[in-house]
């Protein structure tokens, strides 16, 4: 038995940081948060110049033919650096092409998705929150599409859109095709900004690729956005020790007070060990087909909920400055608010983890 | 304990109900501008004897003979219809029982009757960048010059600054004195030369909070209110009076029932979630929190009356935070029913703080907006920290040696 990282996926992880800190500090995060496009070109060159943009494609495509937890690491790192842009959902849109798509799809999309030069996103919710073809009525008929999605994240940006269908099938929209209007919606994180899609008779490809395909976009996607909230929280940690060891009242660092160290030991206590958990979901997916919906259901709505809590002991660390738009608190707060809400909230989710189980 | 009220209590409430059909305002006066419906009914009530029912007539309140039960009376009937009623601002709601306390008789009459109306707005000047939980380091001097305070340094966190026409805050005026001996409390004019406002912006997207920044600016030595270096003693009736502001119990029950609102109209699982047994369960569960803030209130505000309040001293302590507490609890649940659109940001309209929530990014913004009052006005664990040490004489802290 071995639960543990190889030295490539350790060197995986440690490349991406490195790349975060260097190219995307803090300054600019701001900046682009700021702005609210959520994408810098210069980023996204750089995730593709480190390969990042195929890493579970298939090798045959320009991809790295990696697997989830691989692709787990590295949002981890991209969360924990606070990268703003469509890497997730880009990732998890490319996935759903290579699983669904025919010979001749993949290879006419993939390579361009693989590395970097088309970007894709994801378009599933319906209504408040629907996140699951049951509740959705999207539909193609005669290669056309009709319907509406929500938080769709870079619906503007992206190349290609894949949108589920009420028949658990997938669909594939071109940027700008007749008939797709995108509304923005002012999202809470504006480092992946959000948008609702209107189809009115839009051309589109259909995946052939049956219902499980979504199934599995949903299960790796849930693994991804745990990652991402335990990368954010992790942050978050890193932020308040920072500030609590310089920040003086009466006399000494506020960190030398028990309670702030106790409040801070106990909201790491929340975060540090469900590291293990996206793991374990992570390989689950890939590897254990029984478990692998459940676990990533259960580390989605486990770890998002508790760092969101754990968000909000920070800006109490910081005291008044943690209010402010200016820290860097509030940032990756609402990093995790985009986290816990996408593809289902905790209380969704731990409904569908009892539902499994049979209870 | 008898919980009727007496026929003349009863009698004064129906008083209350009978004026209180006047608002909202009929006929033309409906088509003034909000501002100005409020201030005219307010006036009016003024008048009437219910509003500012303790501020003495001659300083522009209602001059009324103190009866904390007509006081509780007024409220709840003024909030029950959301009449204008006394301005829970810094003006009229810190300033003005500071003031009544410790003001001169010339401060009084030029201050308080303008606050009350809200003509002149004030922000509160107290927490500076060094200077927030260990409060009374602060370093914002304030040196005598002739008749005159020259002042300098910096204040931070001033809520409404920008838009204020005063400051109350506290300086160092005595520098040579004992940390909490050497402050002093001064009324400062906004638009004295020398004060520089900078707003700064919240998480929320709102922008409340300023940086105020002083060089050489002058006040008059008679805007010093209570002593030279008795600023802190000042400074501490203020603060009782920003914690109650924070411990509303009529705006948590405002908030509560925004939430069960928010609860019935949310679907779960094909129903209204108010009957998901989960839902339920939390919902009682914070009832319990709510009700405990509403029914310990009746108890501090009783053994108030009855001169007693040094009975209740702990269940008062605990006030701000048990109220910042609760808060939270209601914007988390609601939060948690939010579903996707807990991932929307707040738009301009929904950035109201304190006020009504109808809209699932109004309750995004709460949710936010929730931890700005768990630090403001002494942060959780100073609260904590006052609980233990005075509510039940925990030894404090070693602190190191003050520096003077
Ligand atoms: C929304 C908002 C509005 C405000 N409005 C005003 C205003 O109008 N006027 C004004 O003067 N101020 C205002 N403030 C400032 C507020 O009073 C201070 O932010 C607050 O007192 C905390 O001080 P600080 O920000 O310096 O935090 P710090 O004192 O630096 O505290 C940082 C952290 O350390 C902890 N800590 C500090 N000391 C101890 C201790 N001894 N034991 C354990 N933990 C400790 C705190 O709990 C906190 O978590 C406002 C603040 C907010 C958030």
């Amino acid at each position: 038995m071995e639960f543990g990282l190889s030295e490539e996926q350790d060197l995986l992880q440690e490349t991406v940081r490195q790349f975060v800190s260097e190219q995307c500090p803090p300054t600019q995060l701001h900046a682009i948060f700021d702005a609210g496009e959520g994408h810098a070109p210069a980023l996204w060159q750089g995730v593709a110049e480190l390969g990042l943009c195929g890493l579970m494609l298939p090798e045959e495509y320009g991809g790295a033919d990696l697997e989830v937890l691989d692709l787990a690491l590295v949002c981890e790192e991209l969360a924990y650096g606070g990268l703003p842009g469509p890497f997730m959902m880009h990732s998890l849109a490319a996935h759903a092409i290579a699983r669904a798509g025919d010979s001749d799809q993949r290879g006419r999309h993939l390579p361009a998705l693989a590395d970097g030069s088309a970007i894709a996103t994801l378009a599933l919710a319906e209504g408040e929150g629907a996140w699951r073809p049951e509740f959705w009525s999207t539909r193609s008929e005669g290669g056309v599409l009709h319907g509406t999605k929500r938080f769709v994240p870079h619906a503007d940006l992206s190349d290609w859109i894949v949108v589920g269908l009420s028949d658990g099938r997938l669909a594939l929209v071109e940027k700008g095709a007749a008939g797709l209007t995108v509304v923005p919606e002012e999202g809470i994180d504006r480092t992946r900004p959000i948008g609702r899609l209107e189809f009115e008779g839009t051309p589109c490809e259909v995946l052939e690729g049956d219902g499980a395909v979504l199934e599995r976009i949903g299960d790796v996607g849930l693994t991804l956005l745990a990652a991402d909230a335990f990368g954010s929280a992790s942050r978050l940690i890193d932020l308040a020790v920072e500030y609590t060891k310089t920040r003086e009242q009466f006399g000494r660092k506020v960190a030398e007070f028990q309670a702030v160290k106790h409040q801070l030991a106990r909201l790491a206590l929340e975060i540090e060990p469900t590291r293990a958990l996206f793991w374990y979901a992570a390989h689950a997916v890939d590897h254990r087909p029984d478990e692998g919906p459940r676990s990533a259901a259960l580390a989605k709505s486990h770890i998002s909920d508790r760092a969101i809590q754990a968000g909000r002991e920070v800006v109490e660390l910081h005291g008044g400055i943690g209010f402010t738009w200016e820290c860097d608190v509030h940032l990756w707060l609402k990093r995790i608010m985009f986290d816990r809400a996408f593809l289902g909230t905790p209380e969704s989710l731990r409904e569908r983890c009892a539902e499994l189980e049979g209870w | 304990m008898d919980l009727e009220y007496s026929e003349e209590h009863r009698a004064y409430r129906e008083a209350v109900l009978e004026f209180l059909k006047g608002w909202p305002l009929q006929g033309e006066e409906a088509n003034l501008p909000e501002a100005e419906r409020e201030a005219l009914f307010r006036q009016r009530g003024i008048d009437a004897g219910y509003v500012y029912r303790n501020v003495p007539k001659k300083y522009g309140g209602a001059g009324e003979p103190a009866d904390p039960l007509r006081d509780a009376i007024v409220r709840e009937e003024f909030f029950r219809v959301g009449a204008p009623w006394d301005l829970l601002n810094q003006g009229a709601g810190m300033l003005v029982p500071t003031l009544l306390e410790f003001g001169t008789e010339e401060q009084k009459r030029r201050f308080i009757p303008k606050a009350l109306t809200g003509a002149e707005r004030w922000c509160q000047g107290y927490s500076e960048p060094g200077s927030g939980s260990d409060l009374a380091s602060l370093q914002c001097r304030a040196e005598l010059d002739g008749d005159e305070f020259v002042i300098n340094g910096q204040k931070i966190w001033t809520s409404n600054a920008n838009e204020a026409h005063w400051m109350f805050g506290l300086f160092r005026t005595e520098p040579q004195a004992r940390k909490h001996a050497g402050i002093s409390y001064l009324l400062v004019d906004m638009s004295t030369p020398g004060v520089e406002v900078r707003p700064l912006r919240e998480m929320t997207g709102g922008s409340e909070f300023n940086e105020v920044f002083f060089n050489d600016a002058r006040v008059p030595v008679t805007n010093r209110v209570g002593e030279a270096g008795g600023g802190w003693a000042v400074s501490r009736a203020t603060l009782i009076h920003e914690r109650n502001l924070i411990g509303n119990p009529n705006m948590m029950r405002d908030c509560f029932e925004d939430l069960l609102t928010l609860a019935r109209k949310t679907q779960r699982g094909g129903r209204p979630a108010i009957e998901d047994p989960h839902i339920r369960q939390r919902l009682i569960e914070i009832e319990g929190y709510v009700r405990t803030v509403e029914t310990s209130n009746m108890l501090q505000f009783s053994a108030t009356v009855r001169g007693d309040a040094l009975k209740a001293m702990r269940p008062m302590m605990m006030n701000k935070l048990y109220s910042t507490d609760t808060m939270q609890r209601i914007q988390r649940c609601a939060y948690d029913l939010l579903d996707g659109e807990g991932m929307l940001a707040p738009s301009a309209e929904d950035i109201t703080g304190w006020g009504r929530n109808t809209s699932s990014t109004g309750w995004v913004e709460a949710y936010l907006f929730s931890l700005g009052p768990a630090i403001a006005g002494g942060a959780s664990n100073i609260q904590l920290n006052i609980i233990g040490e005075r509510g039940y004489g925990l030894p404090r802290d070693a602190r190191p040696p003050e520096k003077t």
